[in-house]
């Protein structure tokens, strides 16, 4: 109210705050040597403030304290009920933030408990913030219950690389082992909040894992080796090798350095077959303006806008914190989403225009009432997913969004304003299209190599029927997975936890993360695998230390010197302007759909996640969800 | 709740004269030229032709017939045509105070709807969900005359501009709420609500929405709350009611009856309802006696009627006589009890309560004669407060529960006797640290108990402390 004046240290306050502390543990467990959330715990420092150094609950010894039954919630949250101080800030947070509303209270007063009224799965891609909120130890990490205590780890800022949104994240480390994942603030970005395959996919570091090289012997099988016998195998391969024909692939968690580091040697090797996993259509002036593959209007842009339009994009299981943005702005913001693609179930409503490739010809040519709608619009957006895009169909698609962005530029009345958008899936997709890496392995396969390096490149899209006859493939990475599979050469390299790297999110942004362990076995850092191999084949890498990388990366682009930072994409006008009619339309298309459809889709999507236990105990809890008939099945 | 309201018994008149009637204190005050108003020193009982509910007792036919018959819907429409401003100036000049509990001035409580219009429309809310312990004159109300209740909505809602009035009322009244719902089919079929209320040209429109009984939610913002379809929690102020109430626009919400006072103030006039009782204490008002009487009554009373006096002569006296009374609850389970020599000159009135450590509440008189077990009635009492409160502050929820587990305790004297300055801190503790006022009017209870009858908890205290011994 105006004028209103708050005390917040009076006497009175204080006394107030210590009455309401001792009301507090009158009916709390005295847990904290068991209790995990010991140490961070909010009660436990009130406590320590306002608490009395001794108790006059004397009816401990006559009537006790109150207990509430745990409640089992899924595989990723813990509960221990009796700990709950009915703050509901777990209840808010799920329907407000997560937008799913399946934790609630029933009863009233002392007898109130928190939970899901009937026993079922928290089904939400954002579940485990609710162990961030909890004040006390009633919600806590089930996969991180009872191994350390807050004090007792060391914390190393970094990076998330289990999308393309780059959330910052906190590694908990004790004796060379990542214990937990806790997200880290940062309001451009993931806010306060990261997905649950960012915070609990992390046990999939420990396994699966490539700890030694190896080298496929004559019976076909891989054979541990050491490191110089494999370098040495390398560099005769290479000696047989085709130098114009040699190949290098990108997956979809690789950093910087490395990229840039093959980049080179593959260079000086004589060849500029370097591509990514993941396809961007190369039509007209494909990835030569960043406008025309990065998120232009960056994440918290969002919060601008008065219409969205998702394109082929399912953003809650792929860029899980852009869609809690997205939610947001809806909730508060009063802006209207629109959906062309599966029915997925966005935690918000939205206008859906259907999955055929048609409906986005007729917003294009003007005849549909949503091309008016983006005309009036004051902010409008498109989000492209990066998965509509993946199919032979994908020029067109990207073409007539384009399109249908340029349209709607035309009446904007902020001609700063960019409308459109592409939200990436992979941590190394917008860094390596920066770097000049051609996305997709079309223009590869049809080059047939004969060496292939994969640089922890997983997705499975290559077979041998791709590459010359008698090609030798070097897998470089960190988990035993598709790529290793097919390899002749393995070499251990480096996850996201273990390296200082960086990594370039989806609006562009490069962000620096940094080493928390140190890497298993005789794993070593990626850019230093390469560097060393550079020097037996002969074109030595004049990198000796990462901040030569880094001066590198910097020569490339400038945005790989600015960590932290969105530069403006330019020529976004004269980027449109290259590009829109020179394709041809022809007949029908398949739907846009993308990828990822239900929840159950989201938990393995990489190596890492692949490799987690913990992931794939959630997949086995949304089966049972979905055979439960109290839970809501999801909308499509 | 109806009875709860935030004015502490301790502070006494500093804090209630800010909350006096203005245009009433300044005749007597500053005029001084004219001869002071002669003020009665003598009140009640109450004449027949003053009442102004007639029909309090279901004699009567309750329908529209019979209300008109009363007197109910006369001159109604030259109430409304004669504008908000003459209906508030009425309302003041009555010096009615509110009904249900608090007892916050009507005429300023309705003048603060009458800011200028942002374009979102006003409503009043009538508080029916009456389920303070003791208290059962709103039902009353609602079963035998309910269309002095919607008169009293258009009356009501005429003088703050309102659109409509929701009246919520509680869900066990089943009866109640029918025989509302009646009268107000009636009144809309006579034209007297809707569309052109009275042929006044002011349209207003009256809903009855049914609680599902919970005590908290007749708190006014846990109310608007219930009303708007989420849990009965009370909200926290500011913004007040009247800026953002329910469905976010401004709001009043009154009890049953104040609302109903209101259109015979009008028609009679705020000096004939200023006549009765004393100065900032006028007015007629319903009173319930229950509990040791040998005849438990509603009545209407003049205000300031002594509690003897109203004990005596309409509920026909304590069983076993007045010396075999022990202590009173005046208004309603949540105000502080007084013992048998406070009950002797006190005045039913808001300030002659307040002067005696309790509180005038909903007038609910609740009387013990010397067979109560006085703990095990407070101990009970607590036991509703705890299974009532809405868990959403912290005090409440765990105090009130601490409270209603040392009572029990207290009930057989198995405790210590420093537990009693416990106890009395404890609910000083909850007290004045909640939202609402359910915290507070679960702890007077307990504060009344230990000001008058703390020898009789150490006596069992010590009692079960030989027995203890004994059987060691």
């Amino acid at each position: 109210m105006k004028g209103m004046k708050v005390k917040t240290d009076s006497p009175v306050t204080r006394k107030a705050r210590e009455g309401v502390m001792e009301f507090l543990l009158v009916n709390h467990p005295l847990d904290c040597p068991i209790c995990d959330q010991g140490g961070e715990c909010d009660l436990q420092d009130q406590s320590m403030a306002f608490g009395s150094d001794r108790s006059r609950f004397t009816d401990n010894a006559f009537t006790g304290k109150r207990a509430v039954e745990d409640k089992n919630i899924g595989p990723l949250i813990k509960t221990i009920m009796t700990r709950c101080i009915h703050c509901t800030r777990c209840i808010r947070f799920a329907s407000e933030v997560a937008g799913v509303d399946d934790l609630g209270t029933s009863g009233r007063g002392s007898d109130m408990q928190v939970g899901t009224y009937v026993e079922k799965m928290f089904k939400s891609e954002l579940s485990g913030n609710v162990i961030d909120l909890c004040p006390v130890g009633a919600l806590t990490s089930k996969p991180y219950a009872f191994t350390t205590r807050p004090w007792e780890t060391r914390r190393i800022e970094s990076i998330d690389v289990m999308d393309a949104v780059g959330s910052n994240i906190v590694v908990s480390m004790r004796t060379n082992e990542v214990m937990r994942i806790l997200p880290r603030l940062n309001e451009d970005i993931n806010e306060e909040w990261i997905s649950d395959k960012s915070r609990f996919a992390y046990d999939g570091l420990k396994r699966q894992r490539l700890t030694t090289p190896f080298v496929r012997n004559n019976s076909g099988e891989l054979v541990a080796t050491d490191w110089e016998t494999a370098l040495f195998d390398i560099a005769q391969r290479v000696k047989d090798a085709n130098p114009a024909t040699i190949a290098g692939v990108a997956g979809g968690q690789a950093d910087l350095e490395a990229m840039v580091c093959l980049k080179d040697m593959i260079n000086r090797l004589g060849s500029e077959v370097l591509c990514t996993e993941e396809a961007f259509p190369m039509i007209n002036s494909g990835t030569d303006f960043r406008s025309n593959y990065v998120m232009n209007t960056t994440i918290a842009g969002i919060e601008e806008s008065d219409l969205v339009f998702l394109v082929g994009t399912n953003p809650r299981l792929e860029g899980s914190l852009v869609n809690a943005r997205i939610r947001k702005s809806w909730v508060h913001n009063e802006m209207c989403v629109v959906l062309l693609g599966a029915p997925v179930d966005l935690s918000y409503d939205y206008q859906y225009l259907g999955d055929s490739f048609s409906v986005l010809k007729e917003i294009a040519d003007g005849s549909h009432p949503i091309a008016k709608a983006l005309a009036d619009a004051d902010k409008p957006m498109i989000i492209l997913g990066s998965d509509a895009i993946q199919h032979n169909n994908g020029s067109l698609i990207l073409d007539t969004v384009k399109r249908i962005a340029k349209n709607t530029k035309k009446s904007l009345n902020h001609p700063d304003w960019k409308v459109f958008n592409v939200l990436h899936r992979n941590a190394s997709q917008v860094g390596a299209l920066d770097m000049g890496y051609k996305p997709g392995m079309d223009s590869l396969k049809c080059d047939k190599p004969s060496l292939l390096f994969l640089l922890g490149a997983d997705a499975d899209k290559l077979n041998n029927d791709d590459l010359h006859g008698n090609a030798g493939v070097i897998y470089i990475g960190s988990h035993g997975d598709a790529g290793a599979q097919m390899a002749d050469v393995v070499l251990p390299a480096a996850a996201y936890t273990e390296k200082d790297a960086m990594y370039v999110n989806t609006e562009g942004r490069a962000q620096v993360g940094r080493q928390a362990v140190s890497p298993p076995g005789m794993a070593r850092h990626d850019w230093k695998i390469i560097r060393a191999l550079s020097e037996i084949l002969g074109v030595s890498l004049p990198y000796d230390k990462l901040s030569d990388v880094r001066g590198r990366l910097a020569e490339i682009s400038p945005t790989f010197d600015r960590p932290g930072r969105v530069e403006e994409t330019g020529f976004d006008n004269v980027s449109d302007d290259v590009t829109i009619d020179k394709i041809t339309h022809t007949g029908a298309t398949a739907p846009v759909v993308p990828a990822l459809l239900k929840l159950r889709d989201f938990y393995m999507t990489d190596p890492i996640s692949r490799s987690s236990l913990t992931m794939a105990k959630c997949v086995q809890a949304y089966d049972e969800a979905e055979a439960n008939p109290y839970s809501k099945p999801e909308a499509i | 709740m109806a009875g709860i309201a935030r004015i502490t018994p301790g502070l006494s008149a500093s804090l209630c004269r800010t909350q006096s009637v203005p245009a009433v204190t300044t005749l007597v005050r500053t005029n001084t030229t004219q001869a002071p108003k002669q003020e009665k020193s003598t009140y009640g009982p109450l004449k027949d032709q003053d009442r102004i509910f007639t029909n309090l007792y279901g004699r009567y036919d309750f329908k529209l017939k019979g209300a008109m018959a009363r007197g109910s819907w006369y001159k109604t429409k030259e109430i409304i045509e004669k504008g908000h401003d003459w209906i508030l100036k009425e309302t003041v000049t009555s010096g009615l105070r509110g009904r249900g509990g608090a007892g916050f001035p009507t005429g300023m409580k309705w003048g603060f709807m009458n800011k200028p219009s942002d374009g979102r429309p006003k409503y009043l809310v009538v508080n029916a969900d009456e389920g303070e312990p003791g208290t059962c004159k709103d039902r009353e109300i609602m079963r035998h005359d309910p269309h002095k209740l919607i008169e009293g909505c258009l009356v009501a809602g005429k003088a703050m501009h309102a659109r409509a009035a929701y009246i919520y009322i509680r869900g066990e009244f089943y009866n109640e709420a029918s025989n509302l719902q009646i009268a107000i089919n009636e009144a809309y079929n006579a034209g007297l609500i809707g569309k052109n209320a009275c042929n006044s040209g002011y349209d207003f429109d009256v809903f009855v929405h049914r609680g599902a009984g919970a005590y908290i939610c007749g708190e006014e913002t846990a109310l608007i709350e219930s009303l708007e379809g989420k849990q009965g929690k009370p909200r926290l102020k500011p913004p007040f009611p009247a800026d953002v109430g329910v469905f976010g626009c401004p709001t009043t919400v009154s009890n049953v009856e104040t609302v109903a006072v209101a259109p015979d103030i009008c028609r009679r006039g705020g000096e004939w309802f200023a006549s009765f009782g004393r100065d900032r204490n006028r007015g007629t008002k319903l009173f319930n006696i229950s509990g040791h009487v040998n005849n438990p009554t509603t009545v209407e009373e003049e205000m300031s009627i002594p509690l003897r006096d109203l004990i005596e002569r309409h509920a026909g006296g304590v069983i076993g006589g007045w010396d075999n009374l022990l202590a009173v609850i005046p208004g309603g389970s949540s105000t502080p009890l007084i013992p048998k020599e406070v009950c002797d000159d006190v005045l039913m009135d808001f300030d002659d309560l307040i002067r005696t450590q309790t509180g005038l509440g909903t007038a609910a008189v609740i009387v013990m004669n010397k067979s109560a077990d006085i703990v095990r009635c407070i101990a009970r009492l607590i036991d509703f407060y705890e299974h009532e409160s809405c868990g959403q502050c912290t005090p409440c929820r765990e105090g009130v529960t601490w409270m209603a587990k040392v009572m029990h305790r207290f009930q057989t004297g198995n405790a210590q006797q420093d537990e009693i300055d416990m106890l009395y801190e404890l609910s000083k503790q909850i007290e004045g640290h909640t939202i609402c006022a359910l915290g507070d009017g679960a702890a007077w209870p307990v504060q009344g108990l230990i000001r008058h009858f703390r020898p009789e908890l150490e006596r069992r205290m010590d009692e079960f402390d030989k027995k203890r011994a004994t059987s060691n």
